[in-house]
């Protein structure tokens, strides 16, 4: 769903994900005895509508990025489905995989790591467009890439150069254009900003906005940085030790968070103004994030919240729609 | 590698004298060794096939400039000759040895799980023995010879590749570049030659260049143990050996190969030095950024 002019509407979801779970065996010995598990997604649910950005945000540690992996198909769930335009990515054909990598590209946190450094610029551009479109002339390709350079902000004349030669903001521009060039439907961003320099982030992100809203692409964002996803995304999820704990439209998240934990995340996040931070009401919670191998009973977060209840201690909330398209997994909002 | 990157190699090297060094001795190795037989000053004597007992142990002089042997035959041919038996012998053990240990362990690294464990063992069992020793046991199984020869240092030698590329495969799996082939949809085989093998391989290329110098000195220390090339062949251990019973009377026989075994040695070590300085990325950036390429 998504809020439009004419109120609410319905919109075909482009990526589905149901109930996913993956579960990491904790191998110990000779032998590989598996000891236990680290369950880095339990059971997470959410779609993402077409041209929308959708981010998940949440601490190292609480399954973004093995949900993005899942995602891209690096990594097979435990349990669940990811369904693409109606499609169970995860039971596709031979075929059906090169359309699903056609239409479902990444972007990743560190450009120098995810650009092969013995490639140049334009190799590593016209690589997507040489897996997929055998027949492509030689002329037709140089001349899309070169588009697409100039169209992410670069100058020919990087084209012929290595990644290593290039700034960290001019390799994450070919990296994106790398995601791009395929026209796909979707990019999974994991965490496209947090190696750069401030004054490159802005940089990035308008280009992300700018080609999300010309190539009516799809994100599925993965960050930690609040202000980045306030400033990009249509739909934020929190993410707690594998679980959503709330999921929102991303100006009402922010304006009017209902979980204790994105209260807490969001009252760490600085204002510029002094007097605001000042005025600003913190609320902290308790010691260290617990382990994912034995996450605590009820809901997850019970130790630590300040709110926490004898019912948070045995019951574990479940998410429930609290206001239209407003949902949460906390007791203080399960007995209305 | 690229064009670019022999250039690069090419401008360290020349601002270093060592590696500069390391690169002439190399050269001039390798053109001496192709050229050998066009430029003996005899080469009957060199290739060992006649005797001139009148010519028996004299030492150098203009026109012996490195004595002649027992046999009288002209020591300075015999060594220029031993030069081209080398140099097929470290391309050959090298090239060999490369030609079955980087695709065991690009595989092994790449695949992981039950064939990388199966493969690395297999690695592991030859690598359990000492390679010269390894080496002398093969040779002396399969019997005199050159081609012999470089077989049994090759089958002692490719699980160093194994290891050095697996691990470096290892490594270089995990990183972004490769999650990034595979959602743009290019096949393993592809991410495996196109993306993880040549970022796998710089240190492959400097241990190549180290081993050809150990390759001649091995091939030699199993002529000289006598298990290696047949005489009269003119190789550099052989003709040590030869000339070890009259090092007494005619130093010169024995010290004149022993010399081209060093300097060869040493040459395709401190180039060995130069290639591991310019393979790295990110010298290569600094280079750039600092205008000396």
């Amino acid at each position: 769903m998504s809020q439009s002019r004419e109120g609410w509407v319905i919109k075909v979801p482009l990526l589905e994900v149901h109930n996913l779970v993956k579960y990491f065996p904790l191998r110990k010995g000779l032998l590989g005895r598996i000891v236990g598990y680290v369950k880095a997604v339990d059971g997470v649910s959410f779609s993402i509508s077409e041209n929308e950005t959708f981010s998940l945000v949440g601490e190292s540690g609480s399954g973004k990025t093995t949900i993005a992996r899942c995602v891209l198909g690096l990594l097979k769930p435990t349990s669940g489905r990811i369904v693409f335009m109606g499609k169970d990515i995860f039971k596709l054909s031979k075929e059906e995989i090169r359309w699903y990598r056609r239409n479902v590209q990444a972007v990743f946190q560190n450009p120098f790591l995810s650009l092969n450094p013995r490639m140049k610029v334009e190799d590593i551009v016209a690589e997507p467009l040489k897996v997929h479109y055998k027949d492509m002339s030689k002329e037709e390709i140089r001349r899309r890439v070169y588009d697409l350079l100039e169209k992410v902000g670069l100058t020919a004349d990087l084209a012929k150069r290595s990644p290593y030669d290039l700034s960290g903001g001019q390799a994450q521009r070919v990296a994106i254009a790398r995601a791009v060039i395929l026209k796909p439907k979707l990019i999974v961003l994991d965490e496209p900003t947090s190696a750069l320099d401030v004054s490159v982030q802005a940089q990035i992100l308008n280009l992300l906005v700018d080609l999300k809203n010309e190539l009516k692409l799809s994100y599925l964002m993965i960050s930690h940085d609040l202000s980045v996803v306030r400033y990009i995304s249509d739909w934020v999820a929190v993410m707690y030790l594998g679980k959503i704990v709330e999921l929102a439209p991303a100006e009402e998240l922010f304006e009017k968070p209902l979980h204790p934990y994105t209260q807490a995340l969001l009252s760490s996040v600085p204002e510029p103004d002094p007097r605001a931070m000042r005025a600003k009401k913190r609320i902290v919670l308790r010691g260290e994030p617990p382990s994912a191998v034995n996450p605590p009973a009820g809901c997850r977060l019970h130790p630590r919240c300040p709110y926490a209840s004898e019912e948070c201690k045995k019951e574990e909330p479940k998410l429930v729609e609290y206001e239209r398209g407003h949902w949460v997994a906390c007791h203080l909002y399960t007995h209305k | 590698m690229a064009l670019e990157d022999f250039k690069i190699i090419l401008s360290l090297i020349k601002q270093n004298p060592v590696s500069l060094t390391g690169l002439v001795i190399v050269a001039g190795f390798i053109v001496v060794g192709v050229l050998a037989p066009y430029i003996l000053p005899y080469p009957e004597d060199a290739w060992g096939e006649v005797y001139h007992l009148e010519k028996r142990f004299l030492p150098p002089s203009l026109e012996h400039p490195f004595g002649t042997d027992d046999m009288g035959r002209d020591v300075f041919s015999r060594v220029l000759l031993g030069a081209r038996f080398s140099l097929i012998i470290a391309v050959g053990v090298v090239g060999l040895a490369l030609l079955i240990g980087v695709p065991m362990g690009l595989i092994a690294g790449y695949l992981g799980g039950r064939v990388g464990t199966i493969l690395m063992r297999i690695t592991d069992m030859f690598l359990a023995f000492p390679p010269l020793l390894l080496a002398i046991a093969l040779a002396a199984t399969l019997g005199r010879g050159l081609v012999n020869t470089i077989i049994a240092l090759a089958i002692s030698w490719w699980p160093w590749y194994a290891r050095l590329v697996y691990v470096q495969v290892n490594s270089i799996k995990s990183l972004p570049y490769v999650d990034a082939a595979k959602i743009i949809g290019l096949s393993p085989l592809a991410i495996m030659f196109k993306h993880v093998l040549p970022n796998a391989l710089t240190p492959v290329t400097v241990q190549a260049a180290l081993d050809m110098g150990s390759a001649i000195l091995e091939a030699a220390g199993l002529s000289f143990l006598g298990v290696g090339v047949k005489p009269p062949t003119p190789e550099w251990g052989l003709l040590v050996t030869e000339g070890w019973s009259s090092i007494n009377v005619a130093w010169w026989i024995s010290l004149f190969p022993g010399l081209a075994i060093l300097v060869t040695v040493l040459g395709f070590n401190l180039l060995a030095d130069a290639l591991r300085e310019a393979s790295d990325p990110r010298l290569r950036r600094i280079l750039l950024i600092s205008g000396r390429v």
